[in-house]
């Protein structure tokens, strides 16, 4: 696991010393956590505290958004597929395993990996709402 | 793990992302430090 620090620009403000930040980035509650890509947009929010499996899964999908939104689908797809692979009981994983699917079928123009995208979600979580998003694959 | 050099300006975090092209971590808490 790669450290925080290698990965992000580390920031931290407290209540206490910067409520205008607060305002700034619209920090409702604490701990929040935001990740901004290197522009300073926003591209994953966590609100609420998290278990370390589960904060550790929400820093991969994010930067695997980012990844995706700069269309670099194969790196993407590698870093949500560590969601799935290393912390399949996190609530991120779900997401990270449609979003793994569909930089897949971006980064190949083939849509096989979109039914199977659909076919694992239904089987490692059935209720979750990543895997009724991506019934709409099954063949 | 080597301890977390969080920084306290955001607009310093903001820039040197822009640098280094990596993306911001913003953390928000209430809790004591």
């Amino acid at each position: 696991m790669e450290s925080i620090s290698s990965r992000f620009i580390p920031f931290h403000a407290h209540i206490k010393d910067q409520k205008p930040v607060f305002d700034r980035f619209n920090a409702q509650w604490t701990p929040t956590q935001i990740i901004l890509d290197s522009d300073g947009v926003e591209r994953h929010r966590m609100e609420g505290f998290l278990p370390a499996d589960d904060f550790l899964a929400q820093l991969d999908l994010g930067l695997g958004k980012i990844q995706f939104q700069r269309k670099d689908f194969a790196t993407a797809g590698k870093t949500l597929r560590t969601v799935c692979e290393a912390f399949p009981k996190s609530g991120a994983a779900p997401e990270a395993c449609y979003w793994a699917g569909v930089a897949a079928y971006k980064g190949s123009d083939d849509p096989k990996h979109l039914g199977a995208t659909a076919k694992a979600l239904k089987e490692r979580y059935p209720e979750s709402e990543w895997a009724r998003k991506a019934s709409v694959w099954s063949s | 793990m080597a301890e977390i050099q969080w920084l306290k300006d955001v607009d310093a975090a903001l820039k040197q992302a822009r640098t280094t092209g990596k993306p911001v971590l913003l953390d928000f808490s209430a809790a004591p430090m």
